[in-house]
């Protein structure tokens, strides 16, 4: 219909900013909306580096070889079409991340350099200093922005995606949000809206994520029907700094330039890390894995850490942490390839690790499931697309360092243009498309919680919530605390009914927006538990003792959740994964695979 | 013994034409905390030192590790980011103020928007030809990435704004941050192509000859940019392009 149809992306990641550049590009209005300005969003926090088989340093590396390394490592619980169509889009994407001056590190003669990074045996990972992610979300938020001057996107910074507005035949026609200073709710109308609102590790409590990275956007549309796929896949990061309000993640390329991992022989040592003489250190990773060593994949580090200091009794004096030690390398390469991440760090723990070894301990990480898309993209809501963290596509059930954000980008640059597409043959709305209905729905929400008057805080509620996931749903699962982590949640949902909101005020109330999204947090939560529930056997970072083993036969399925509103909570359905390319075989890295 | 704690005053503004009050809390110590967890601790028990109910404090924040540059606030009068100010460092008790050349939103959160008027209106980006595949990039030596990294570094947090003497309202100055852009702008391979657009934005009012070199700037900025160094390099860059611009016109 439309000939040049409006989009609306939200979200401004590097997979909402990836799709707004594409349709920007193609002539397409596009309307960028984010919680918080655009150049401050969550993927600015990704330092190690970005993945392509560029094969610069002459190891024969080839996009087959990450295609594959990327659906072993996922356990092969991901779609092999849409993974190889990102691995052999990668060279070209690092080409353009170059050209629009992302400060990659180079090699004397002028190219990119390379990295090694966990899950790989190959020199696959560009990087920018130790802040990447950083780096390749200023260079698309400054082409946004030349886009954003030359009219062709109108940004819409400090407003929070509410819900989808959908026509009665269940079409996706706009957008309700709400302005985050004035509390203002409106619709915007769109053809087609394109969710890249990122991970929820909020919903763990404390993670390595940032503070918008609740998962609220996504649940908020499962509630409204989109299917949420493999939502028990969870990342938790081998090598994160315990924190008051966060934790801090230390990067895998510290593991990558040669970090070593290790803890005192002797339970309790209680001698400083650097008097510990190498005889009396146990480098686990190094013993039980030769061949990948301290470069094995997140889940397989993640778990042996939580063995050597569960199961072994050997954390740093008695204390949930191990060392990562990089001292034995010389400060001037420390400086050039890890400065970012060493000051992190130095400025929150306050030793410099370029001195003495750092303490770390697994935490949330990443979010490998997501809104359910297809090869465009697309939910099976007509007109919502996905990509992003905030999607399930790329990662099967485990993310390599990496990869994230090149399917980020990848995604955005498949979304974007399929968006555009959709837009052009979507026939028009009868009546108002479901705008007014939806503006009603979401502002009686409003005005309940404005007129509730019970005893809870929100944020309390929220801590609750964190803990519960926290301690059943991370790296080692049993079907019994699964089932009371259900239990709880279901608490959790009673007890916010009777929420006090401290806030009343209609401007710039903070707590409020926080308030609106715990309760999806608590929702997607029972996706998450419910899933691993379900879920009886181990593939990749889904680890249940009591089925130690990958059951492809019953379990090479895709978890797709959605949501009853009969029953308030998620129902399950499961679909088979493509594995038309690389046949599924055992995922080992204690060998060669 | 008394459990040990954590004083903190709190200048509140319910909105931007609201009266700024101070507000004064008392909250359990706990190790390793920073200024955020502060604030976090508040909005689960928003109760005044003297007992009286309030609301949670409004604040920005994302990625709590100084790399989004959300958090800058004045803590003990010094404009620096809430995520990085660790308490055990810090005189109590602590005192959080937004930052002030900047118009207020609410409590601790202000208007930045000008930084990202500012980048505009220098064309910060590299002006690419199209997004589809063109081949790699320009070679570019190790040490020519060695210098612009840094720069490309900048969080826009604007703590440079808040303590440069010449950036306030009245002067329309464009501040450091976005001179360091134009710097880091003119000197890439493709980049410098607007070179001479940046540099007459920079010129005028407002504009670079402003700056009195006081360099407040390089002490505050939290991420270290080598900003005396951009400032000279591209004043420099103005002059020349001033004298150029007489014998061309
Ligand atoms: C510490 C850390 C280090 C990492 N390092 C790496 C690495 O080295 N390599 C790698 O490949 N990956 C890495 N990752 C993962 C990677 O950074 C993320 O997966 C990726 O950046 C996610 O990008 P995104 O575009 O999907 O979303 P985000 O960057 O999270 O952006 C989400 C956007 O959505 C907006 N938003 C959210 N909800 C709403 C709403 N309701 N309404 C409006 N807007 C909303 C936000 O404002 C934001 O703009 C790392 C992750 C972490 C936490
Ligand atoms: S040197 Fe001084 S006047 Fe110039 S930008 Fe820095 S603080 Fe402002
Ligand atoms: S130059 Fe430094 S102080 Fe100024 S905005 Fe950038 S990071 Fe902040
Ligand atoms: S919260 Fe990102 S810089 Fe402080």
């Amino acid at each position: 219909m439309a000939s040049t149809p409006k989009i609306i992306v939200i979200g401004g990641g590097l997979a909402g900013l990836s799709a707004v550049m594409k349709i920007a590009e193609a002539g397409g209005k596009v309307d960028l909306f984010s919680i918080v300005p655009v150049k401050r969003s969550h993927s600015v926090c990704a330092q190690g580096g970005i993945n392509a088989a560029k094969n610069l340093k002459g190891e024969g590396d080839t996009t087959w070889q990450h295609f594959d390394d990327t659906v072993y490592g996922g356990d092969f619980l991901g779609n092999q079409t849409p993974i190889k169509g990102m691995c052999e889009a990668a060279p070209a994407i690092i080409d353009l991340l170059d050209r629009m001056g992302v400060p990659f590190n180079r090699t004397p003669e002028g190219l990119l350099d390379f990295r090694r990074f966990g899950g790989t045996l190959y020199h696959r990972t560009a990087f920018a200093g130790a802040t990447t992610g950083q780096q390749l979300l200023y260079a698309l938020d400054e082409q946004v922005r030349r886009y954003e001057s030359e009219g062709k996107v109108q940004k819409y910074e400090g407003w929070e995606f509410l819900s989808a507005v959908l026509d009665s035949k269940g079409v996706c026609r706009g957008i309700c949000a709400m302005n985050l200073r004035t509390m203002e709710v409106r619709t915007f109308a769109a053809d087609a809206i394109i969710l890249a609102t990122g991970g929820n590790g909020a919903i763990f409590g404390k993670s390595t994520n940032s503070v918008v990275c609740t998962g609220s956007a996504q649940a908020a549309v499962y509630q409204q029907g989109v299917c949420y796929a493999n939502g028990e896949f969870i990342q938790v990061h081998p090598t994160c700094i315990p924190g008051e309000d966060k934790l801090r993640l230390m990067s895998e390329s510290a593991r990558g330039e040669g970090g070593r991992v290790w803890v005192p022989k002797a339970a309790g040592d209680k001698r400083a890390a650097n008097s510990i003489p190498a005889s009396e250190r146990w480098y686990f990773l190094e013993e039980w894995y030769p061949k990948y060593g301290n470069l094995v994949p997140r889940d397989v580090a993640t778990r042996a850490i939580h063995k050597v200091v569960y199961e072994h009794g050997l954390g740093i004096d008695g204390q949930p942490m191990v060392y990562l030690d990089l001292t034995h390398i010389d400060r001037a390469t420390l400086d050039r390839k890890l400065e970012g991440i060493l000051e992190i760090y130095e400025k929150f723990v306050g030793d410099d690790p370029r001195e003495v070894p750092m303490k770390i301990f697994p935490g949330m990480h990443y979010t490998m499931g997501g809104l359910w898309v297809d090869a465009d993209q697309m939910t099976n809501i007509p007109g919502i697309f996905a990509a992003g963290e905030a999607e399930y596509q790329y990662h099967g059930a485990n993310r390599l360092g990496a990869n994230s954000l090149l399917s980020c980008i990848y995604g955005g640059f498949v979304a974007g243009p399929k968006a555009m597409q959709y837009g052009k043959n979507l026939q028009a709305a009868e009546g108002d498309g479901g705008h007014t209905a939806e503006l009603k729905r979401q502002e009686e929400i409003n005005q309940r919680l404005l007129s509730s008057n019970g005893a809870e805080n929100p944020f309390k509620i929220w801590r609750e919530l964190g803990d519960v996931m926290t301690k059943n749903a991370t790296v080692i699962r049993y079907n019994k605390n699964l089932q009371a982590a259900d239990g709880q949640i279901q608490r959790l949902l009673e007890r916010y009914r009777n929420i006090n909101l401290s806030d009343k005020s209609m401007w710039a109330n903070t707590s409020f927006a926080f308030t609106r999204q715990l309760l999806n947090m608590l929702h997607l939560a029972r996706v998450i538990v419910q899933g691993a529930e379900r879920r009886d056997e181990s593939r990749g970072a889904h680890y249940k003792p009591d089925f130690p083993d990958r059951n492809d036969e019953k379990f090479l399925k895709t978890t797709k959740a959605f949501f009853a509103t009969d029953t308030n909570g998620p129902r399950f359905e499961y679909e088979a994964v493509d594995t038309q390319f690389i046949p599924p075989r055992p995922r080992r890295y204690d060998a060669v695979k | 013994m008394a459990e040990r704690t954590i004083k903190v005053e709190i200048k509140r503004q319910h909105d931007p034409d609201g009266t700024a009050v101070v507000e004064r809390f008392e909250i359990p110590y706990r190790p390793n905390m920073n200024v955020i967890s502060v604030l976090m601790e508040i909005a689960a028990r928003p109760v005044t030192v003297d007992g009286k109910e309030t609301t949670p404090v409004t604040y920005e924040s994302n990625c709590l590790e100084e790399i989004c540059g959300s958090c800058s606030m004045r803590i003990n009068g010094r404009a620096r980011m809430a995520c990085s100010a660790l308490v055990d460092n810090l005189e109590q008790p602590l005192r959080l103020e937004p930052l002030s050349k900047f118009p207020v939103v609410r409590d601790l959160q202000v208007d930045r928007s000008v930084l990202f008027e500012n980048l505009k209106r220098v064309q910060a980006w590299v002006p690419i030809d199209g997004s589809y595949d063109l081949g790699a990039g320009p070679r570019i030596t190790p040490q020519a990435q060695e210098e612009s990294y840094p720069l490309s570094n900048c969080i826009s947090c604007c703590c440079c704004m808040e303590v440069c003497p010449q950036f306030n309202v009245a002067t329309g100055f464009v501040g450091a941050a976005t001179i360091a852009q134009v710097k880091l702008f003119n000197d890439h391979p493709t980049g410098k192509v607007l070179k001479e657009e940046r540099l007459h934005a920079l010129m005028g009012d407002g504009g670079i000859q402003d700056c009195s070199y006081a360099q407040n700037c390089v002490k505050a900025c939290p991420k270290e940019l080598p900003l005396a160094q951009a400032i000279s390099d591209v004043g420099r860059q103005v002059m020349v392009q001033a004298v150029k611009d007489i014998f061309t016109t």
